[in-house]
């Protein structure tokens, strides 16, 4: 089973030509972050609508929050520019300088998705918390985050909506990368990390179960690898790096939405 | 050779399974699709007969379902509602004949790309699935209607469909939202990467027009519902409050504050009105190719066309109030809303004229595909003419929760979609299966239907202006629906008519798909590309070359052209011109 769409110029002869001059995969993918942006925007709708009606918005934020924050915004920029030059070796043919710059920029990804589960783990500790997430035991809660859990609902809610679904876009996208550059030989260390992952996290804590999103990812991926069994080009490293820079993109709008706009200002 | 074997990526599959289940043919998934959707509809069709039942009836205990109580007469509109739209009016008009015949109307081997394809339709697959376990569950199916609006689909303890079942609700709707996603940017890259040489843009049938703008709502409007359906988990799950003020049921105070039930209307209308269009317009595409077929004329004002449907694409999404009138928004608002519903009116009645003009003066075959395309108008009108009613804030208060948006909704989208989904089927059946439709049999099945149609939907409009409300179960205990009841009878009667010819139509599509005569490779003489390959197609559509395009797709009765058509791959000495 090949490729099903070849390059445009070589099919000059027999089809039209694209409309946008560019091969399908990359349209499709565009497609694909067109519509994701309407999702994320519906989220910061429902943010934004939350936040207007609400009088009193809370604004709990201490420099440790934004300190680390600001830390995972460095390492997704950083991400993008690996990324950049991941796409830039693909084009030139370097297979293994690409496959470095790929692993670089899941690093980046992971330390993003590791710092934010700290961040997460803290703020839950510290009582700003939704009401499913057990009590984080042997540890007593803040005073003000409780107070701000209990009287404006909407504030965890839609910190933990928003930057949950981008943090499981950044998941998707480290893995979708380490599908490029490795193919299934991915797929058994995706396996082993969701293990690592559940064993690691505390029965309390939302990520013992958000492992789990590591094992459905790795069905999900084996059933693709086993449909389209083939090597990835530098075509498919380019589409994998819109995705990085729209994922990149997302946190830009969040992180001065979700974090800034909410700090405390002494 | 060389050429189509790098573009067509699968050679023809051998073995049951890869041939027709797990298939990475367009033509079979589009099968699978309409076929998943003939499912659907009669699962619909069932329900809503139990209503109507129910509705004369109110003692009568039903089978399957036993005694109709209040919650089951809302869970049984709720999953009719659901199972129409999402299953059979945006999956079989887009999906299915959209996957069929895009590829080969624009002369392309398979869609750009054909395991995405099948991952699209096993994904609806899963969400039928979830939607009809729902039924099954413990508590049964959700009251919430297919709007589902919170705070009534946000709490569980709300009603005793409202626990897992409405789980399943949410959750199916959410993976029929991926699904839709995925189908709707194969359909756009297809369209956009893969016309054979010379199929300009301009030289599309009106149906790929149809099935692209469409695909461009999808692409839109379902990644906004599947953010309000994520949402809706969340409030239902864990507790979160996007969509739940303060709330006090059955003397219990719920643990929600602060969100608000408007937050999940506006997201929700801002993907429902899109989808009203994403039902309908791959009907007018039909209707458009159907009418310029059998009247053996061009298209009237191709190009008119064209931007029509565009237009009415582009100010679908500036619509979505016009639900919300009830809802206490500024009347400010209100008039944005109301003065862009009005717009919609323009292209929509460019569009009826041109047919009107394409029927001007033509030599009309009255074959059946014809027959549904002339029955799609007609409800087009009627239907239409009661928006612009519904377009009024101060005329749709009164009417918002009558019988009268039941009967507008139903004429202009429900029914008006299934005669375009019944005009594709008798149009295109010779080409999916190799033979031809028992003709007689399809007059009756149009004549009954259509007459049935006009006699259970025309009422609604007439209950709703009396003020009898929607979504009532019990008419007997209110005094003042006393004279309405039979009307209601007289509804329920054509309702057991109409359904009951529907079985004519399945009958004529199994038999003639076995029994019926043999079919030609064009046997409407019409000119699209779909009519100058091999019936059925071949697995590559075009039997190992591309076609190359020399006309636009509605040249018929050309002055000085041998035939009264001409096809778009004739040669371009074939004309006068």
């Amino acid at each position: 089973m090949s490729e099903a769409v070849a390059h445009p110029q070589a099919l000059a002869e027999t089809y039209e030509p694209s409309l946008f001059g560019t091969y399908s995969k990359k349209i499709g993918m565009w497609l694909f972050l067109l519509s994701d942006s309407l999702t994320f925007g519906a989220l910061l709708y429902a943010y934004t609508y939350g936040r207007i009606s609400t009088p009193n918005w809370p604004t709990p934020f201490h420099s440790e929050s934004i300190r680390n924050a600001t830390l995972m915004t460095a390492f997704l920029l950083t991400s993008s520019l690996t990324m950049v030059l991941a796409v830039r070796a693909s084009v030139f043919g370097n297979a293994k300088t690409q496959r470095w710059w790929l692993f670089a920029t899941m690093a980046c990804g992971t330390a993003f998705v590791v710092l934010h589960g700290r961040e997460w783990s803290n703020l839950i500790a510290e009582g700003l918390t939704l009401p499913v997430f057990p009590t984080v035991p042997h540890h007593t809660a803040s005073a003000e985050f409780s107070n701000v859990a209990q009287t404006v609902p909407q504030f965890p809610a839609t910190f933990f909506g928003l930057t949950g679904m981008h943090m499981l876009h950044v998941t998707l996208g480290v893995i979708y990368l380490g599908i490029i550059a490795l193919r299934r030989t991915f797929i058994p260390i995706l396996l082993g990390l969701w293990l690592i992952a559940w064993l690691a996290t505390p029965a309390y804590s939302p990520f013992h179960y958000g492992a789990h999103v590591l094992l459905a990812a790795a069905v999900v991926c084996g059933v693709i690898v086993w449909l389209k069994p083939k090597v990835y080009d530098s075509s498919d490293v380019e589409v994998a790096g819109l995705y990085w820079h729209f994922v990149d993109l997302v946190w830009m709008f969040i992180f001065p939405l979700v974090y800034l706009m909410s700090t405390r200002i002494i | 050779m060389a050429t189509t074997a790098t573009v067509h990526a699968h050679a023809a599959p051998q073995g049951f399974i890869r041939k027709y289940i797990f298939s990475l043919d367009h033509k079979i998934i589009g099968l699978q699709y309409y076929f998943l959707a003939l499912v659907a509809v009669f699962v619909g069709m069932f329900l809503s007969l139990l209503m109507r039942i129910h509705l004369i009836w109110p003692t009568a205990v039903l089978p399957l379902v036993g005694e109709i109580k209040p919650e089951t007469y809302l869970s049984l509109l709720t999953m009719h509602g659901t199972i129409m739209v999402f299953f059979v009016l945006t999956t079989a008009p887009q999906s299915g004949f959209g996957n069929y015949f895009l590829p080969i109307q624009i002369g392309a081997p398979d869609m750009a790309f054909p395991v995405l394809n099948m991952l699209s339709f096993w994904t609806t697959f899963l969400a039928f699935v979830a939607m009809i376990a729902a039924f099954f569950v413990s508590g049964g199916a959700p009251l919430h209607g297919w709007t589902g609006y919170a705070p009534l689909s946000a709490l569980p303890s709300a009603g005793p469909g409202e626990q897992l079942g409405a789980d399943l609700w949410v959750i199916s709707i959410a993976i029929f939202c991926v699904a839709s996603l995925m189908g709707a940017l194969n359909f756009i890259t297809t369209l956009l990467d893969l016309r054979a040489k010379g199929m300009t843009l301009f030289r599309l049938p009106l149906t790929c027009w149809a099935w692209f703008v469409t695909a461009i709502l999808a692409l839109l409007a379902f990644g906004v519902l599947l953010s309000a359906g994520i949402l809706l988990l969340l409030d239902r799950n864990l507790g979160t409050s996007f969509y739940v003020p303060l709330v006090v049921v059955n003397g219990t105070v719920m643990g929600h504050k602060g969100g608000s039930p408007l937050l999940w209307q506006h997201l929700f209308w801002f993907f429902g009105h899109p989808e009203v269009y994403i039902a309908i317009l791959p009907g007018m595409g039909v209707a458009s190719q159907v009418l310029s077929t059998f009247a053996r004329k061009p298209i009237f004002g191709y190009k008119a066309m064209v931007y029509a449907i565009m237009a009415i694409g582009l100010l679908g999404f500036t619509v979505w109030g016009h639900h919300m009138f009830m809802s206490g928004m500024s009347p400010y608002s209100a008039f944005a809303f109301s003065i862009m519903t009005m717009a919609i009116g323009v292209p929509s009645a460019i569009k009826t004229f041109n047919w009107l003009g394409t029927l001007h003066k033509a030599r009309i075959r009255f074959h059946s595909p014809m027959l549904f395309a002339i029955g799609f108008v007609s409800l087009f009108v009627s239907g239409g003419l009661s928006g612009p009613f519904l377009a009024q804030p101060v005329l749709d208060i009164p009417l918002h929760d009558t019988y009268f948006v039941v009967g507008h909704f139903h004429l202009i989208m429900g029914v008006a979609a299934i005669f375009g989904i019944f005009a594709a089927t008798y149009y295109w059946f010779p080409k999916m299966f190799g033979r031809m439709m028992n003709e007689s049999l399809g007059r009756i099945h149009f004549w009954v239907t259509l007459v049935g149609t006009y006699a259970i939907f025309m009422p609604m409009h007439y209950l709703g202006m009396a003020g009898h409300p929607r979504r009532y179960s019990q008419l007997t205990e209110l005094a003042y629906l006393h004279d309405l009841i039979p009307v209601q009878q007289f509804m329920t009667y054509a309702a057991f008519i109409t359904i009951g010819f529907q079985f004519v139509f399945v009958f004529n599509l199994f038999w003639s798909m076995f029994k019926g005569p043999k079919a030609s490779d064009n046997p409407w003489e019409a000119t699209t590309l779909e009519w100058t390959t091999a019936t059925p197609p071949p697995h590559d559509n075009f039997g190992g070359h591309t076609p190359v395009v020399n006309h636009g797709p509605y040249e018929y009765s050309v002055p000085g052209a041998p035939r009264d058509y001409v096809m778009q791959t004739d040669p371009v000495t074939a004309t006068a011109h």
